[in-house]
Order: structure tokens, then C-alpha cells, then sequence
């Protein structure tokens, strides 16, 4: 019992969604199921269930976020729960108070679940180890280690428009070296099955010893985008570069932008993805990201739908 | 314990409906076997709405003991509600409880006109001051045993009894 996942109670129910990765396909799916009986609800008149009536949910922000953060707001809204938002980056902490001061804190306060991004990977899962054992805790992105609920959102919408995935290549393209998304993505992809996860990426934007994770690496669009079925984009992390990674936006566009002429070395019938916010012309032009093959927004109102499934899927279960 | 055939409480259930059908029911099913029961009522009523479904685990209230259900399917109500004259069907009339949860979710499709019941098997023990309609046939079920409606392959229907400690 030593090694066991720290996000499965005894009964190998979850109790926090931490990361995708070492969780069970049976868990994946059931969120995915639990996912698609919520974009029922979301395409009601009344959009709200009464499910979580009466739980506190605690959106502890450490970094910056207004989309991530009104997804997980709406989600915990529309199942009837009071949500209450912290955007600690310039409160508590630029006072010294710790990390856990705060989380105690808002314990204190009865809270029944935190949703946590942290720049600092591992936050959420120090975080979960340190609370009650009837609160729940959610990762909605640490550091560059793990953001689950992205990665599932992605996995629902693939599900969607492809229906299986034990006959698909997908490939995940751009910077993969910072990117939470990725890491969260390539695991949840290999547990469900896909049978060919490839990485497309210039060498400076690719961890060191990432086929360890099971996947294939690409350094060129035009071999790598070959029989595709999905493209997963992802965002050039500005803000996460130290260094010269690059030598410059345009320079990536040209090599890695995802133009419609490089979309069409895919799979005709290829969707686009996108985790948002998109640097349009640096990772993806216009024409893509606006065009047919294009599910972005669609991964947008998912987002919601899955996050309600996390949510009640967590507040059932009891350690 | 000897039960009921599934098939003749079925037949009675259908005659009883039809025999009252003074208005236009908009049929809804209540997931799992009331599902079943609505497909068929819905054939034999021969009714121009479509067939309504709901999984009302998001409306129980045994959330707190119990969690959610592994399993929720997609609550599908395809008319309008608001007006309808809704025909709910279940397999089994127990607490109450499940019929609470789908008249709760049925308000927030809209506001219907009237909301009747329609179930196969009544087993007594109410918790909440709820009644159906029309039964197929009443029974007395003893609190710790769990009553089940089964379909085959070929579609026949069935009753079965469960030890309660059994099943959770």
C-alpha cells in the first residue's frame, strides 16, 4: 500500500484529480461518460442541476488565469455549488503567508474542494496530501508537470468527432518542453489505447528522453504530420522560455505554424485542436484555427461538461 | 416467493392507459426499466410525440451517502415540456424517492401541464407522499429484499428478487 496512486482512496475510487498519469482507463472513461450526460444538461433551458448544493469550492489561483478559472467557475456553478475565487498571487502570499497557512486557512472555512494552478509543479499534490481526508483537491495546472482536466477535455472531444481510440494517430506538435498540457495529454492518450502518440517539435522544445513516454518524435511537420488523424497544438509558452529557445516567432511559424497547406499532409478528415489561448500566426494561422477541421470551440464548452463530471464524480466519493 | 409475471402485469398496465387515454401523453422513461416499459407503451399507444428518457441520478437524493452513480446515461427529453401532459413510467414504485428526482428534473425542461405515473409493479413502503396512476400489478415486497426488472434477448420481461446486502 505504499506505492499506491495518491489520487484513489481504499476502494480505488478517485479521491483528487492530480494528473493522468498511473490512472486507470476504467476512471478515464467514466469521466468521459459521466462528461457526455452533462453536455445534456448544458444544452437546457435551466443549466443548473442541484447536485452539489450546499458544497464549497475553492478556485485557489497562485498564477494567473481567467479561462481555466471561469470553466472550473461555471462547471461548480452550474452544479449548484457556491464558488468562491482566490486569486492568491496578489494577496496572502505576497504577504509571506505559506502555502499551506493558506490551505488551512481555508479549511477552516469549510471548504469541501480546492481547484489549484501553481507555477510550481507538485503544488496540487502536496496540497492533497496535506488536507482532510474529506476534501477534495483538483489540478488545474501545476508548473509544467500536469493540467488532468485539459487533457480529459481533449480526450472527450477526440471521442466525439472520432468515436474510438484504438485506430488513431495523433500527433502533438510544438512546445512540448513546457507544456503541462502534453505530459497530461500522451498519458491519458496511451491508456485509452491509442496505438501511435507522436510529438512534433523542434529538439529545443522537446524534454530529454521523452520517448520514454511512449511516444514517437518528429522534428518535421511534413514526415510527421503523414496519416494523421489529429493534430494537437500547443501553445508557445512566451511567458515559460528562459533563454534563446528560439530564434524567433516567425522563424516557428515557418517551420512548426500549423498553415492550411501543412494541415493537409494530414488525414483529410484530421481535427485541429487547440488548448487555448492561441498566438495566432506564431503556433497556428488564422485560416486553421477558424476553418472546417477546426474543433477549438467546441473543446471550449466540453471543458465545461467535464469539469461538472470531475467535480461530482470527487464530491461522491469519501476516502 | 412466487412473482408475478412481467408480461401480464405489462398487458394490464397498457390496458389500463389506453382505456384512459383522454389526453396526449408525452411519454418519458425512467432509466433502466422503465425505458423499456415507455418503448413499448410508446409502440402501442402508437403517440406522435417522441419518446422522452431520463437518468435522474443528478437530481438523487442519497448523493451525499453514496456518491454518483458509475454509470449515468444521457437524460434525453426531445418535446417541449412546458404544456405537455408527461406520462412518467417506472418498473418498480418503491419509496418514492426516484420519482421525486425526474418530477425535480422534469421542471427544468419547462413547466408541463400535468405530470402522471405509470408503473409496473408496486411494492409499497412510501417515503414521500407520492402515488401512481395507473399499476400494473401490487405487491408486498419485504424492506430488505430488492425487486428487479430483467429483459431478455428476446425482449420478454421479468421479475427477479435480490438480498439487499447483496447488491451494494
Amino acid at each position: 500500500m505504499i506505492n499506491r496512486n495518491p489520487q484513489l482512496n481504499d476502494n480505488g475510487a478517485l479521491q483528487h484529480l492530480l494528473t493522468t498519469e498511473g490512472l486507470p482507463a476504467a476512471i478515464l472513461l467514466q469521466i468521459l461518460d459521466t462528461a457526455e450526460s452533462f453536455v445534456g444538461v448544458t444544452e437546457r433551458d435551466v443549466k443548473k442541476i442541484p447536485l452539489l448544493r450546499g458544497k464549497s469550492i475553492f478556485n485557489l489561483f497562485f498564477e494567473p488565469s481567467t479561462r481555466t478559472r471561469t470553466t472550473f467557475e461555471i462547471a461548480a456553478k452550474r452544479l449548484s455549488a457556491d464558488v468562491i475565487n482566490l486569486n492568491i498571487a496578489v494577496s496572502a502570499q505576497s504577504k509571506g503567508e505559506t502555502l499551506l497557512d493558506t490551505v488551512n486557512n481555508l479549511s477552516a472555512m469549510n471548504a469541501d474542494m480546492f481547484v489549484v494552478r501553481h507555477s510550481q509543479s507538485g503544488a496540487a499534490h502536496l496540497i492533497a496530501k496535506h488536507v482532510q481526508p474529506d476534501i477534495h483537491v483538483i489540478n488545474a495546472g501545476d508548473g509544467s508537470h500536469a493540467h488532468p482536466t485539459q487533457a480529459l477535455l481533449d480526450m472527450f472531444t477526440i471521442r466525439r468527432f472520432k468515436h474510438d481510440f484504438r485506430n488513431l494517430r495523433v500527433a502533438i506538435i510544438g512546445d512540448i518542453l513546457h507544456s503541462r498540457v502534453a505530459r497530461s495529454q500522451i498519458h491519458a492518450l496511451t491508456t485509452l489505447g491509442v496505438p501511435e502518440v507522436r510529438v512534433i517539435a523542434p529538439k529545443t522544445l522537446l524534454p530529454k528522453m521523452v520517448e520514454r513516454l511512449g511516444v514517437h518524435v518528429f522534428h518535421d511537420m511534413t514526415k510527421g504530420l503523414k496519416g494523421i488523424d489529429v493534430l494537437m497544438m500547443l501553445r508557445l509558452q512566451n511567458e515559460r522560455m528562459k533563454g534563446a529557445n528560439l530564434p524567433s516567432a516567425e522563424e516557428y511559424f515557418k517551420y512548426y505554424g500549423l498553415t492550411p497547406e501543412k494541415l493537409a499532409l494530414a488525414r483529410s478528415d484530421a481535427i485541429v485542436m487547440h488548448p487555448g489561448p492561441m498566438n495566432r500566426g506564431v503556433e497556428i494561422d488564422s485560416a486553421v484555427a477558424d476553418g472546417k477541421q477546426s474543433v477549438i470551440l467546441p473543446q471550449v464548452t466540453f471543458g465545461i461538461a467535464v469539469r461538472m463530471a470531475v467535480m461530482s464524480i470527487l464530491a461522491g466519493n469519501q476516502a | 416467493m412466487q412473482l408475478p409475471d412481467a408480461e401480464l402485469a405489462f398487458k394490464n398496465l397498457a390496458q389500463q392507459i389506453l382505456a384512459a387515454d383522454n389526453k396526449l401523453f408525452a411519454l418519458v422513461g425512467i432509466h433502466t426499466g422503465g425505458v423499456w416499459l415507455a418503448e413499448r407503451l410508446h409502440q402501442e399507444m402508437a403517440s406522435a410525440l417522441p419518446l422522452g428518457t431520463l437518468d435522474v441520478s443528478f437530481y438523487r437524493d442519497d448523493f451525499d451517502k453514496i456518491g454518483l452513480h458509475a454509470q449515468v446515461k444521457r437524460s434525453k427529453i426531445p418535446f417541449e415540456v412546458e404544456g405537455a401532459h408527461v406520462l412518467l413510467v417506472d418498473d418498480v414504485l418503491h419509496t418514492g424517492r426516484t420519482i421525486r428526482a425526474a418530477i425535480n428534473e422534469l421542471f427544468d425542461y419547462g413547466r408541463p401541464a400535468s405530470i402522471s405515473l405509470a408503473t409496473l409493479v408496486d411494492r409499497g413502503g412510501r417515503e414521500l407522499p407520492i402515488a401512481a396512476q395507473y399499476t400494473g400489478v401490487e405487491l408486498a415486497i419485504p424492506a430488505d429484499k430488492m425487486l428487479v426488472l430483467q429483459r431478455e434477448k428476446s425482449g420478454r420481461l421479468s421479475l427477479v428478487l435480490h438480498d439487499k446486502s447483496l447488491v451494494e
